[in-house]
């Protein structure tokens, strides 16, 4: 039990790190919804299964989705204002 | 702002942070002890309310005013984000594109655990003053569930399921509904939000009293804010264009 519970810690704090360190917003979301799911884990080792039913709801699905939306919005912005220079170009 | 001056505000920040977080953390009793006080308080007051789920008991009993303040953070939070998210003067909303190719085994998995997932969020709700869950989860997983649709490629028909009026309005008669429960044990009982219906037996699923309503009324709330939220984002991201100057 003392081993798992240190794995739960430890991971969910490396996984924490390696969301900070990555750098494309694109790859966070996915970073974020492991860490979200380790988070989960630890709570679920806790005893905690009300919380970490919250994080695997929110932490692993609806957050990362939201950031992949805003991520694709902006791309999506980014390529229109680009091509409409383009047009003024020309 | 130059990057030694950001450092620098860093440094400040951080180091009045960690020195209260070490005086908030060195008097806590040590992790995994015996002695939780609040703990010999709570699970009590729970089983005298014939709640199984302390946790919810907590949340909808011995707190209920905690949580209606969080259930109003929630509702205001996303009337901000829709708000902030409504298409702007200078944008259409155009009727959503093919979104292209999804893998066959996808769409499967997505087409199976839709109905699933619904199922599975309704009894998280349902059973949320007895087993671990509740409105909260429950009515985020309804949300997600919901969503796989969108996960089969199959935008339009995520669209037509989810006409956004319906869940506006139960977003709004979830939150208004817990404040009712409350003012109505205020007229019976002479305390806003007390646990005023019968008990029940401990651990049926019509126990707990009050509790199991208002994580009925807070699972509908979550799903409609969580399904208007999203929408928003999907909108922005999927049928709106800048229009043609």
């Amino acid at each position: 039990m003392t081993v798992l519970l240190a794995l739960c810690l430890v991971l969910p704090a490396i996984a924490a790190t390696a969301v900070a360190v990555t750098h494309d917003p694109e790859r966070q979301a996915v970073t974020l919804a492991t860490s979200g799911m380790l988070l989960c884990l630890l709570f679920l080792v806790l005893q905690a299964p009300d919380v970490a039913l919250s994080e695997l709801g929110i932490g692993t699905a609806i957050v990362p989705l939201m950031v992949m939306l805003t991520i694709r919005t902006i791309e999506k912005d980014r390529k229109t204002r680009r091509t409409d220079e383009d047009g003024d170009d020309s | 702002m130059s990057r030694r001056a950001r450092l620098l505000v860093f440094l400040l920040g951080g180091g009045v942070l960690a020195i209260a977080f070490v005086i908030g953390v060195v008097d806590m009793p040590g992790f995994g002890g015996d002695e939780h006080p609040y703990r010999d308080l709570a699970v009590p007051s729970a089983v005298a309310h014939g709640t199984a789920n302390v946790v919810a008991a907590v949340n909808f009993d011995q707190r209920a005013i905690d949580t209606f303040g969080e259930e109003t953070i929630l509702i205001a939070s996303t009337l901000g984000a829709v708000a902030l998210l409504r298409p702007s003067r200078e944008e259409t909303v155009r009727r959503p594109p093919d979104l292209g190719h999804t893998l066959e085994s996808t769409r499967l998995i997505g087409y199976v655990l839709m109905p699933l997932t619904l199922v599975l969020g309704a009894d998280v709700v349902a059973h949320g003053g007895i087993t671990p869950g509740g409105g909260f989860q429950g009515g985020v997983v309804l949300a997600t569930g919901l969503h796989l649709l969108y996960v089969t490629g199959s935008y339009p028909a995520l669209d037509r399921l989810r006409p956004l009026l319906p869940f506006r309005t139960a977003e709004a008669l979830g939150a208004a509904a817990f404040g009712v429960v409350g003012a109505l044990a205020l007229i019976g009982t002479g305390s806003f939000l007390a646990n005023a219906l019968p008990y029940g037996s401990f651990g049926q699923i019509f126990s707990t009293g009050t509790v199991q309503v208002l994580n009925l009324v807070v699972g509908i709330e979550v799903f409609g804010s969580m399904v208007v939220l999203l929408a928003a984002f999907f909108e922005q991201e999927i049928s709106v264009r800048k229009q043609d100057a």
